[in-house]
């Protein structure tokens, strides 16, 4: 873990060392390293206001080639809460999700401007490994896209190329557990994952996430390929989650964000217009654009 | 369909005027006109002729391997070990010639099929799009190449350099024969393989990447496997061109029938034989003649059964993504 790519980073926010821990000391269990991080974080800043920022994004740019597609987006995502981005389509939400785990590296032809610190590290730095990055910051795509494995392979597969030395057995059904998933798959955990339902192999998705321990779990509109019944379930299983992770999820879908996030971003044409708290956001928003959006006048 | 050539009713006329769509005539025979039977009967036929002609294929080989197989018992063309038609004291053991087939064909695959799967993740995955756009055809070319250019480049070039490095080998051989069968079936499996892996989605990748994977993981344990099908029928239906490659072995390999596993020494591959007899004087109608349509049967028994294999695989993990 880049526990030794903070030198730069530290004067400026230094982490507490009981934050740094969980993640220096190889793979923790994931049940019990929240509450050492709640516990640390409680004792010296019980109060919402003081919570260091898991992640902190600053003048964030990015281009596509030509097209500049994020244009000084500034923000803080707290810990353990849900952060919603909502926005009309082409406004640049999986853009910025994709740039906090480093995945727009993946496209050929980009930019990036700006710095994204998680917890107070630069993920951009020079000496930061994406790979890194990326087992920390876990990605659920908006299309379930299980590997053509088994189900328990699917679950175990990151966690065995992070070199994973703990039970996979145990790993594989919390994680599941987690996913909401255990009881629908209990039996069948070695028949192949793509015989599942989608709001079934989303679930699998989210829990193959969870399986390598990340810290962030960022989701493009998890559940926009899901019937009702599936959507609910994913999202009580990403309200589950927030004890443990931090979440940022992207959503076109207004009940949603307002049922499942803590916090909501409004992006416009590559700028933030708005972020607040989502009853807020959605009843007493400060900019005319946000109100116009939420209830449905444009976008 | 639901643009009828000539809908007659003036009803119809009169609301396209009016700018309205006319009202479909729901009898009118779009679906199976006579035109659309003739299309395909017509495409049918194209698609009968490859069936039939290796229903005739068969046929003929089968016909005419008959009076072989009745003065040649099962029982001495699968149990004797020794192929001498031309010598007073004949013996038709195909194992003498299916072994040097064998031989060629294993030291081709070993080979082709590292290299050639090899090349495909390289052109699928790492190549620029530049490079790609360089290798890719290159590859075509290769596979363009004719197989008696690879013939005389096996006897030539490939040859004087293993005899350098082996004392004592002989001018034809099983090695060079076979190296040179695998260059030749490389882009086979390149290309193939390459497809392959290029049909698997790149939302896979992305989540490999996303998990903490670096690229070789992502590619060897995520593309790899979920081309699986693809990449064991390119090297199915590449050792079954190995199989029945001709040209290369006659020039390199020799013209000796022999039972061995030795690739340093001269051996005769079933298609050289084939060839050898077929351009030679021996007259129709003896037991020589007779034979290369039996040996002729056993290489289309093996490359028919080797296709079905590969048709098997691809189809069992077609579904998978
Ligand atoms: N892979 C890409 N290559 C080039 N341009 C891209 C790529 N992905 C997105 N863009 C461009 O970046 C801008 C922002 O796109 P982005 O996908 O982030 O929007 P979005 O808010 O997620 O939209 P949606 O709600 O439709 O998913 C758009 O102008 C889009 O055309
Ligand atoms: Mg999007």
């Amino acid at each position: 873990m880049p526990t030794n790519e903070s030198t730069e980073d530290a004067p400026r926010t230094p982490p507490p060392a009981s934050a740094e821990e969980p993640s220096a000391n190889g793979r923790p269990d994931a049940s019990e390293r929240p509450d050492t991080e709640s516990s640390a974080a409680g004792g010296e800043a019980p109060t919402e206001p003081a919570m260091k920022p898991k992640l902190n994004i600053n003048d964030l740019h990015f281009w596509y080639g030509d097209n500049h597609a994020l244009q000084g987006i500034t923000m803080d995502i707290q810990p353990h809460k849900v952060t919603a981005l909502i926005g009309p389509s082409g406004c640049g939400k999986s853009t910025l999700l994709r740039c906090l785990n480093r995945m727009n590296e993946l496209i050929q032809g980009t930019t990036l401007e700006g710095t994204i610190l998680v917890d107070g590290q630069d993920i951009y730095a020079e000496n930061t490994d994406p790979v890194m990055v990326r087992r920390r910051v876990g990605m659920v795509f908006q299309k379930p896209n299980p590997f053509p494995k088994t189900i328990y392979k699917n679950v175990a597969w990151g966690a065995e190329i992070n070199g994973y030395t703990g039970d996979i057995d145990a790993l594989v059904e919390r994680s599941l557990r987690q996913a909401a998933l255990w009881d629908e798959v209990k039996d069948r955990l070695h028949t192949n994952a793509l015989d599942l339902s989608g709001g079934q192999q989303q679930r699998l998705c989210i829990a193959r996430t969870l399986a390598v321990q990340p810290d962030v779990v960022l989701m493009d509109e998890p559940a926009s390929a899901l019937d009702p019944i599936a959507t609910s379930k994913v999202e009580e299983t990403i309200t589950e989650l927030k004890k443990d992770y931090t979440i940022v999820i992207v959503t076109h879908n207004m009940q949603q964000a307002s049922r499942i996030s803590d916090e909501t971003a409004f992006l416009y044409m590559g700028r933030l217009i708005e972020m607040n708290p989502t009853d807020q956001l959605f009843t007493r928003p400060e900019k005319d654009r946000t109100e116009a959006y939420v209830t449905g006048r444009f976008g | 369909m639901s643009t009828p050539s000539s809908p007659p009713t003036t009803t119809a006329e009169d609301a396209t005027a009016r700018g309205e769509r006319p009202a479909a005539d729901l009898r009118q025979r779009v679906y199976d006109s006579p035109k659309e039977q003739a299309i395909k009967y017509a495409l049918g036929a194209c698609a009968f002729i490859s069936v039939l002609t290796t229903l005739g294929i068969a046929a003929v080989l089968i016909i005419e391997s008959i009076p072989f197989f009745q003065s040649v018992p099962f029982s001495e063309f699968f149990g004797d070990t020794r192929w001498t038609p031309q010598f007073a004291d004949k013996h038709f053991g195909i194992w003498a010639l299916l072994s040097g087939t064998l031989l060629v064909t294993v030291i081709s695959a070993v080979v082709a099929l590292p290299v050639g799967l090899a090349s495909a993740i390289f052109i699928s995955e790492y190549a620029s799009k530049w490079v790609r756009k360089v290798l890719k055809p290159g590859l075509e070319l290769l596979a363009g190449v004719p197989t008696v250019v690879y013939g005389y480049f096996a006897l030539t070039f490939v040859t004087p350099l293993l005899q350098a490095a082996i004392p004592g080998l002989g001018v034809y051989n099983a090695l060079s024969g076979g190296i040179v069968v695998g260059i030749m079936i490389i882009p086979m499996v390149a290309s193939l393989s390459e497809d392959a892996l290029q049909a698997v989605p790149d939302s896979l990748g992305a989540a490999a990447y996303a998990l903490g994977s670096t690229k070789y993981e992502a590619v060897v344990r995520v593309k790899v496997p979920a081309a699986f099908g693809g990449i064991m029928a390119s090297f199915i239906l590449a050792v079954s061109r190995a199989i029945g490659e001709t040209m290369i072995v006659t020039l390199a390999a020799g013209a000796t029938p022999k039972l061995t596993l030795d690739p340093r020494e001269s051996i005769q591959a079933m298609t050289a034989f084939i060839v050898q007899v077929s351009k030679g004087d021996t007259p129709q109608g003896t037991i020589e003649y007779q034979s290369i349509f039996a040996v002729g049967l056993v290489l289309f028994l093996i490359t028919l059964a080797m296709n079905i294999v590969a048709n098997r695989i691809t189809r069992r993990y077609q579904e998978q993504y």
